[in-house]
């Protein structure tokens, strides 16, 4: 049942020496690295990153044991703690102390990536304080109180770290609190509740996450999801905060999916470790297993099976860091079975597609504009949107949904014209130009099986948009279908940029007066070849209309040039000699002569 | 039958054209001499003596004969008399139709107790338009009978027969000779114009409820008696929709028009209200007697000659047309089902159109009389637009100008019908009209305008003028720019629609 486990740990995971009596583990939450301290330092420090591979070892003298070791920014500083009371810097270095505080201070949890450190205080220990270092600067932040499930007499200290921790979710500071129900009572269970922390202004409770079970926890952040590992249960629970419960106004969210366990990792030679959970830091995905340090990561495929409302899957995947493919199979495989009744949910994808999509296209634009107007009043400089995976256009579509979709022999065409038509409709509604390969794709359907008068129709009421290879591929459909010359040129005198299109397809159905008569009304008479209508008037054998030809463009030169006739460049010599012989010489006009 | 237009002075009568004679024959079924009557499949009026039902096929047929010998690939379409006038037809091998229209005429008193006289007009009616009502008599009898051939295949003579006894003797009923003009000649469709996205969101309704309802093979809908939608080809189409705007609907139209006070109810399925009903099968779904029967069509009749069950149902001004195989059996759940997927859907769409239309009728300004009349045609898509005639009711297709004139129209398009070039015709009638008609590849457009003291100068660049300002267009589209095709003129620009 692999295609269950929708957590797994990294490929590559930070291997270490295990931690023993000779060799002391330290994890730096700020640069992410691994200390391992063998002997105090005096036969090795090993340092690891989890981006990169170079690891750093050094020795140090052993002055004893080593309590805490770190890193500075870029690895520039080391700092040791020997003793609760003092930081060694090995380089001697002096340090400055910017701003002080005095608070009582039960214990602390800090954020590295946002800066961010709460300070416990009050007796119960759940008041708290929370300080953000912004370039060298540190501001109070207003404290708020976690609420306590029971409150106890005598008054002691409750709330403990190891049930607070601080991340960002979608870009949002959050402070989450796991809440431990007493066994008494009929609570259902723990529960998580996440308190939104602004720069500014008071913290609120904003969301409950229901954990429906009791036990020790252990909390994590991956890709704006929140993972609860339940330890007893050897499972995780996977929460969205941004996933709505329908039958609650409040943000009380329950699991997006069933508790599972992570995927087992395969170690070659060892065989499958099961991993003994232990979170290292909550922002960032850390696992620790015996001499491994791995990131967990979200498997989204099997979340696709496992969450069957696809609505809401859809929502759930667009909020995801590596999502594009998976929506994408996601399409792919819900128009492959066809279902009965599953328009209107093929109808509701597109629709949040596309709502993605937009969203992006006008983001861009109003860079683009912006970016155009010059440096704006402000100072903020213009940030160009990102396009994240979510934004899933056209083109990926039609590569690698709709193209290979009209290709099925296995669905009836209904449905494919029915689901291309949806995909077009959606892409109007949230007013987004549809490329002319959609349009392509809708015709050369509905041409295959024969549905001429339904193309016709699309057209009629201006669903396919107009432009020059629509009309030239309608001009091609003329033999089968004799309604498409018309189409194809109301289409072209609609785009106003196909004169000489228009022209050309006149005069290959004989119709030169009526090409000249068209070219005359939209004034370019005066720069149409000769040459060609001529050719054209002879090719219909009517002498008359060959006259008729002649003499416009006897007229045209006399007008332009002050003679009727033809100049060499014009190549009309054999037209001329021909006139001569069927009409003879005084049918010419008359040169004027003042 | 007797117009109200009296002569002044003297007391004329005028009477219209009417119908004398309707009958169907096949020479092949009665070649002995002695056995002439079988021939003779339909005859209207039925209580005519045999022998002159005899005399008169007898004639019909050898006209026929007598006519192909100058022209075997077009006989004789008509034949001209100075009391009536004959139109044959020949819609499927040796089954002929032939139809028999008085002229019209004025009856003229003479001094007391001399006979009045009588002068027939035998110039007033126009082959093209009669031609094509008789043809239609045939395709609306195709709709719901299938061909002649198939008839005699199942039941031979005596079914085919029945059936014809059957549909024409209601039929001819309802023929209104006398108010048959041009547009009976176009047989063509009138598109509701509508913005690309409401259109798209009826494509996403008709195909959810086939997707549904995977019985349906074909869908049509209309709004306001007119077309957005066919699933069906072209020519049923044509045929279908002339049945709904000048039989069903009209015979529908008096409970919507009795307005609040209606018996129609709004009915609730689930939590949703709607005002879908079936204008075709049961009337009232709650009704335990509810009968489940609906019409039966025939379409695509010269290929795959499919039988259907027509359902049509309606909500405000929306109505779909569902149709689905003969062969299966259609019943309570079935409808209660339809009823329940497609009455609240509608009744939201059929809103959404309301304001749709109203919103873009508000852009282009309100609906001022213009100063001229139109009739236009797109043989290309069939679409009709004419500003001539008022709303079709049941009984008759009024016009709103002076029949003379529609004669003129009529005789233009005859003249149009003669040539294959585009051609444009000027004509000066009576009383300052002008009528002005154009051709252009496959358009017609016919204008009549009132002007005092113009000249065919003036006429033609006021044609002009109305064609490039697009006048005719937006004032009577209501500035639905997304139907417009600009048309692609040979002898002139003009804006047509759709």
């Amino acid at each position: 049942m692999s295609e269950e486990h929708y957590l797994e740990l990294c490929d590559s995971p930070v291997q270490f020496e295990n931690a023993s009596s000779v060799n002391n583990v330290f994890f730096d939450e700020a640069n992410k690295q691994v200390f391992a301290v063998r002997s105090g330092g005096a036969t090795g420090v090993v340092v690891k990153g989890p981006d990169d591979k170079n690891s750093i070892a050094f020795r140090m003298e052993d002055k004893g044991e080593v309590k805490c070791i770190k890193f500075s920014y870029e690895n520039k500083i080391l700092a040791v703690q020997r003793s609760p009371k003092s930081v060694v810097l090995p380089d001697k270095r002096s340090l400055k102390l910017l701003k002080s505080h005095s608070i009582n201070v039960n214990w602390y949890v800090y954020c590295p990536e946002t800066s961010v450190i709460l300070l416990s205080t009050t007796v119960q220990g759940n008041v708290l304080q929370p300080f953000a270092f912004k370039c060298g600067t540190m501001s109070k932040m207003s404290k708020f109180e976690i609420e306590l499930p029971v409150v106890t007499k005598p008054a002691k200290i409750i709330l403990s770290e190891r049930d607070i921790a601080v991340a960002t979710i979608y870009g949002q500071l959050y402070v989450m609190y796991l809440k431990h129900h007493s066994r008494t009572g009929n609570n259902p269970g723990a529960e998580v509740v996440l308190y939104h922390l602004q720069r500014e202004g008071a913290c609120k409770r904003s969301h409950i996450l229901k954990l429906n079970t009791t036990g020790k926890f252990a909390l994590n952040v991956v890709d704006n999801l929140v993972i609860v590992h339940h330890q007893s249960s050897q499972t995780s629970f996977m929460f969205d905060i941004k996933m709505k419960d329908t039958d609650s106004n409040l943000n009380i969210h329950q699991p997006v999916l069933p508790a599972r366990s992570i995927h087992p990792y395969k170690i070659a030679l060892t065989g499958t470790v099961s991993v003994s959970i232990t979170v290292l830091c909550h922002s960032v995905t850390f696992l620790l297993g015996s001499g491994y340090l791995w990131y967990l990561q979200v498997k989204l495929k099997p979340v696709v099976s496992l969450l069957q409302d696809k609505s809401k899957l859809m929502e759930f995947l667009l909020r995801r860091r590596d999502c594009k493919m998976v929506i994408l199979s996601v399409c792919s495989q819900m128009l492959s079975r066809g279902d009965k009744g599953s328009l209107p949910v093929v109808a509701i994808v597109f629709d949040k597609l596309n709502q993605v999509y937009k969203e992006y296209l006008e983001a861009e634009q109003s860079y683009t504009m912006a970016v155009e107007c010059g440096p704006s009043r402000g100072s903020t400089a213009h940030k160009r949107p990102v396009r994240t995976q979510a934004v899933i256009d056209q083109s990926d579509m039609y590569t690698h949904v709709l193209s290979l979709f009209t290709e099925r022999k296995d669905v009836s065409h209904k449905f494919i014209i029915a689901v291309l038509m949806e995909y077009i409709r959606s892409l109007n509604q949230f007013q987004i130009t549809v490329q002319h390969y959609l349009y392509e794709l809708v015709i050369k359907t509905l041409v295959q099986h024969n549905l001429l008068y339904m193309l016709h129709q699309f057209l009629q009421y201006h669903v396919l948009s107009d432009s020059k290879p629509l009309a030239c591929l309608l001009l091609s459909l003329e033999s089968t279908y004799p309604p498409a010359h018309q189409l194809s040129l109301d289409m072209l005198k609609r785009l106003s940029t196909a004169n000489d299109e228009i022209v050309e397809v006149l005069l290959s159905k004989q119709q030169v007066l009526g090409a000249l008569r068209f070219i005359r009304s939209v004034g370019g008479h005066d720069n149409i070849s000769a040459r060609k209508f001529l050719d054209a008037a002879r090719q219909t054998k009517d002498q008359m209309l060959f006259y008729t030809i002649f003499r416009f463009f006897e007229q045209r030169n006399q007008r332009l040039r002050g003679s009727p006739n033809f100049t060499p460049g014009e190549h009309c010599e054999e037209h001329v000699a021909y006139f001569k012989q069927a009409f003879g010489e005084q049918a010419f006009i008359k040169p004027v002569t003042l | 039958m007797i117009s109200p237009r009296m002569a002044t002075g003297m007391q004329e009568k005028q009477y219209t054209p009417s119908l004398l004679n309707f009958f169907i024959y096949n020479p092949k079924f009665g070649p002995r001499e002695g056995e002439e009557e079988k021939k003779i499949l339909f005859y209207h009026p039925s209580d005519v003596e045999k022998n002159e039902k005899i005399r008169n096929v007898g004639l019909c047929e050898a006209i026929v004969q007598f006519t192909r010998t100058f022209c075997p690939s077009k006989p004789a379409k008509s034949l001209h008399t100075q009391k009536n006038r004959q139109f044959f037809f020949e819609p499927e091998e040796n089954f002929w139709i032939v139809m028999v229209v008085r002229n019209p005429m004025v009856e003229k008193p003479n001094k007391e107790g001399k006979p009045p006289t009588i002068e027939y007009q035998e110039e007033e009616i126009l082959d093209t338009v009669y031609g094509a009502v008789l043809q239609q008599c045939y395709s609306m009898y195709k709709l719901f009978n299938g061909t002649f051939a198939r008839a005699m295949e199942a039941g031979g003579v005596e079914l085919l027969t029945q059936k014809l006894e059957k549909f024409f003797y209601r039929y001819l009923q309802t023929l209104h000779l006398q108010s048959c003009d041009l547009l009976d000649v176009f047989g063509g469709i009138s598109f509701f114009p509508l913005d690309k996205m409401t259109y798209l969101k009826i494509q996403s309704f008709v195909n959810r409820v086939e997707e549904s309802l995977s019985l349906i093979k074909y869908t049509a809908f209309l709004y306001n008696d007119q077309l957005i939608w066919s699933g069906l080809e072209q020519d049923d189409m044509r045929i279908l929709y002339k049945y709904l705007t000048t039989s069903l609907f009209p015979r529908h139209s008096e409970p919507e028009l009795a307005g609040r006070d209606s018996p129609l109810r709004p009915e609730v399925a689930g939590n949703l209200l709607h005002y879908g009903r079936f204008l075709t099968g049961p009337s009232n779904l709650k009704d335990p007697e509810a009968k489940f029967r609906f019409p039966k069509i025939f379409v695509n009749t010269d290929d795959s000659y499919e039988e259907l069950h027509l359902i049509v149902y309606k909500a405000m001004s929306a109505a779909v047309c569902f149709m689905i195989s003969a062969s299966e059996e259609l019943g309570r759940e079935f409808c209660e089902q339809l009823d329940g997927l497609v009455g609240p859907q509608l009744t939201l769409l059929a809103s959404d159109i309301c304001e749709q239309y109203n919103i873009n009728r508000r852009v282009s300004g309100p609906d001022k009389e213009p100063q001229f009349k139109f009739i236009y045609f797109n043989h290309m898509n069939l679409a009709e637009k004419s500003t001539i005639h008022m709303r079709k009711t049941a009984s008759v297709s009024l016009t709103s100008v002076h029949p003379d004139l529609m004669k003129i129209l009529g005789d233009i398009h005859a003249d149009f019908v003669r040539v294959d070039e585009d051609e444009e015709i000027i004509v000066k009638a009576m009383t300052d009209y002008w009528v002005v008609g154009k051709k252009s590849d496959q358009r017609e457009l016919y204008v009549i305008l009132n002007q005092k003291n113009a000249n065919l100068i003036e006429v033609n660049e006021e044609v002009k003028r109305l064609c490039a300002t697009q006048c005719i267009v937006t004032r009577h589209l209501n500035g639905y720019t997304q139907t417009l095709y600009l048309a692609l003129i040979v002898s002139l620009l003009w804006n047509a629609i759709i």
